[in-house]
């Protein structure tokens, strides 16, 4: 049928275009903030990939960090969205422009005797902490962006990972340089 | 000076300039409830809070000022959900009060608890659970203004029984200033300057106006310009009033049961210069296709609804009415000069597409619904307040009824709410008690509210009632005829009251025409008739409305008589 396959095509484009997306923003620290900000993800359809929230400096305000993949047409709607919620202070998508972007994870992964020695070194190159050791396990402490989280976890697997919590991503736009 | 939490409310609603309150008492509100008596503030009682929540909506629409109701927590909170949701979704300024419970029970499952707030956070603009007494005021300023402002909308305050009881020092606050909620009104002067250019050009251009219009007051405005340019006008439902519906260059409603000559004219426009609509899918069809020729301008205050569904060549985030008003300066300073001679050959065709499909229906033995709102229209001169149900006899009110004044047609176009109708013409008539206000009903529809008639006789408001009683839920029925095999499902209302003798046991009258040749009669008794009256029409059962788009067809694609 001819629309099946013109909206087959449109489908393909969606997909083709869909990238991942970091909106940082400021909202008021108040309840029920994180519930608007979630609900309009949830309600609207819109793909969450993670979720960062932590009060700012001022105690009234708070940075909620999202990483969501949609493609132009959709970002610019969730954009929209989310200046019109009226706790929302301040919006950027930190994508396009120069930010730095962090995540953070703790790893506990099995250090039977053979293996200690690699770990050290693997929690070395990639500047990690160990924070915990036992008989067993060793829990690590990592920071990065999310290739060298993938990158890192990648590694340890083969040793046995046996819990690991990460967070999402945090990012803050770079301040221009001094003229 | 110290008061109570109640009184602060009071004081806070005449600050705002409130008369008169929609509501149904309980225990959470039973404070507010008495220190309400002390008041001038009208309170109108009616029988189910939904009814509340539309009655202020009706009001709101008819009289362009926010409409506020109080209900009780929990069921009355509950209740009160399809009121804020159909008014969300039609941008019409309400505040909800609501009681809440105590706040050290917040969180017990206490009796009449519900999270109401976390309930209506989808479905209002924004909403609040005031958490001190101290708060009220500021809480109940900032409400007001953002129901009224920007791209205008439902806003709950939900107040705790230990808060309208406790006591806080009030006094009169100034304007409120909510950093992070600056609507922008002032269009971009660039943006406007390519729309006088396009304008220009175009061959075949047409205005689509929806109810932004009718909510920033923008209707001088928008007829300014439209005769300025000779451009022809297309409504959405929502915009009906907008222009005059009896103007020539109206071309009435756009979209699934909108005129053929809208709907053709969509299809074949090279320039569509849309203000204060949202492109909803009852509008446009299948969107691939909607105005497919044409370089569409989009003008709206909210920036979410520009891009949302039809991607447009000139984007213009601002206020209607501030927008249509710089856009008339620049044309008169452009000199388009007399633009007859380029316009006639597609006025021409437009007039064209009106002489091959004039909205039509065959009056048989039987009465024809379109003939009651025809009657309706001539009887009144055209000069009611209209409120509808939802479903067939809403399609005939839009089609049928010309509207040629805005704040004039009142209807619950996004949400489709059944039950609308009665409880809206309820608040209208608060707002106009010597305007006529006729609800056109449906059979079904006015069963879901009808509670509310004994709301009209205790408040002496004599709203009328017009019921197209066709014996269907027959917006349903028609889908079914046409699109499920004739199986009517679930859709014949076999059992309905005897809507005359339910009149009078409300106290109110009621009236019956089943002959053609009775219309006239019982229109004119029952307008004539100075309190609450039904009008009940037996009518064709199996009727339908056309044009009809099927859903998801493009707009040009019309099913017709
Ligand atoms: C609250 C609610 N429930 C269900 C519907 C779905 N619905 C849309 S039109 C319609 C039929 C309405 O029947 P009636 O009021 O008799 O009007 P008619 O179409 O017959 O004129 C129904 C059930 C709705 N719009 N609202
Ligand atoms: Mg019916």
């Amino acid at each position: 049928m001819a629309t099946g396959s013109s909206e087959q095509a449109v489908e393909r484009k969606r997909i083709v275009d869909i990238e991942k997306h970091t909106i940082t923003m400021l909202v008021d620290n108040k309840p029920g903030v994180l519930s608007r900000v979630v609900g309009l993800f949830s309600g609207r359809g819109f793909n969450i990939e993670s979720l960062c929230v932590a009060p700012t400096i001022d105690p009234m305000v708070s940075r909620i960090t999202i990483v969501t993949m949609a493609d132009p047409p959709l970002m610019e709607q969730i954009e929209k969205q989310l200046r019109k919620l009226i706790n929302v202070i301040k919006l950027r998508d930190l994508s396009d422009t120069r930010a730095v972007q962090r995540e953070m994870a703790l790893i506990c992964v099995r250090a039977q005797p053979r293996d200690r020695d690699e770990i050290l070194r693997i929690v070395d190159i990639f500047r990690c902490k160990v924070v915990d050791v036992g008989p067993e396990y060793y829990t690590i402490e990592a920071t990065g962006n999310e290739e060298k989280m993938t990158a890192l976890i990648n590694l340890l697997k083969p040793m046995g990972i046996k819990k690991i919590a990460r967070t999402g991503a945090i990012a803050l736009f770079r301040e221009p340089p001094v003229k | 000076m110290k008061l109570s939490g109640s009184q602060i409310l009071i004081e806070a609603l005449k600050e705002e300039g409130v008369g008169t309150i929609f509501g149904f008492p309980g225990g959470t509100v039973i404070d507010i409830y008495d220190a309400l008596m002390d008041t001038d503030i009208h309170h109108v009682l009616v029988r189910h809070e939904q009814g509340a929540v539309h009655a202020a909506d009706g009001y709101a629409r008819a009289s362009g000022k926010v409409g506020v109701c109080l209900v009780t927590s929990g069921p009355g909170a509950t209740n009160a959900v399809t009121g804020i949701a159909t008014a969300y979704m039609d941008s019409i300024p309400l505040v909800i009060l609501t009681g809440q419970v105590p706040t050290h029970l917040i969180g017990n499952d206490a009796f009449q608890e519900v999270d109401i707030v976390g309930i209506s956070r989808p479905c209002t603009k924004h909403n609040y659970l005031v958490a001190s007494t101290d708060d009220l005021a500021q809480t109940v300023k900032e409400a007001f203004h953002i129901a009224r402002s920007g791209r205008p909308g439902p806003v709950l305050i939900d107040i705790p029984k230990n808060v309208s009881s406790g006591t806080a020092e009030y006094e009169k606050l100034g304007p409120v200033k909510i950093k992070s909620y600056n609507p922008k009104y002032e269009p971009n002067a660039k943006q406007l300057r390519k729309v006088v250019d396009l304008i220009k050009t175009a061959q075949r251009p047409m205005i689509f106006a929806g109810g932004g219009i009718i909510l920033s007051k923008a209707a001088g405005e928008l007829s300014r310009f439209a005769r300025k340019t000779k451009i022809p006008v297309t409504m959405s439902l929502m915009g009906l009033g907008g222009f005059p519906g009896s103007d020539p260059l109206s071309l009435g409603m756009i979209g699934m049961h909108g005129t053929y000559r809208a709907n053709m004219s969509t299809g074949h426009c090279d320039l569509m210069i849309a203000v204060g609509v949202r492109f909803d899918d009852r509008v446009t069809g299948k969107t691939d296709c909607f105005a497919e020729q044409a370089k569409i301008v989009h003008i709206d205050i909210d920036p979410t609804s520009i891009r949302k569904n039809i991607s447009v060549a000139v984007p213009v985030v601002g206020d209607c009415k501030t927008s249509l008003k710089k856009l008339n300066s620049l044309i008169d300073k452009a000199d388009l000069g007399d633009l007859t001679g380029i316009r006639q050959p597609w006025l021409d065709q437009v007039e064209e597409w009106k002489r091959a499909h004039k909205l039509a229906y065959v009056q048989k033995k039987t009465i024809k619904p379109q003939y009651v709102i025809e009657r309706l229209f001539d009887l009144t001169a055209g000069e009611a307040i209209i409120t509808t149900e939802v479903g067939q006899n809403q399609m005939w009110a839009a089609q049928y009824f010309h509207y040629d004044r805005p704040q004039q047609f009142l209807t619950s176009g996004g949400l489709g709410t059944m039950g609308f109708g009665l409880p809206a013409a309820i608040g209208a008539q608060t707002a106009f008690p010597d305007s006529l206000v006729v609800d056109i009903a449906g059979d079904g529809s006015i069963q879901m509210n009808i509670q509310e008639m004994a709301t009209a006789v205790q408040h002496k408001l004599p709203v009328k009632i017009v019921i197209l009683n066709n014996g269907y839920l027959g917006m349903v029925r028609q889908w079914q005829e046409l699109f499920y095999q004739k199986r009517y499902a679930a859709t014949c209302m076999d059992c309905a009251p005897d809507f005359v003798k339910l009149a009078e046991a409300y106290g109110a009258k009621g009236l019956r025409a089943v002959k053609p040749d009775e219309v006239d009669s019982v229109l004119k008794e029952g307008l004539a008739y100075n309190g609450p009256v039904i009008m009940d029409f037996v009518v064709e059962k199996e009727e339908c409305v056309y044009p009809m788009v099927p859903a998801g067809e493009p707009i040009t694609e019309m099913l017709l008589v």
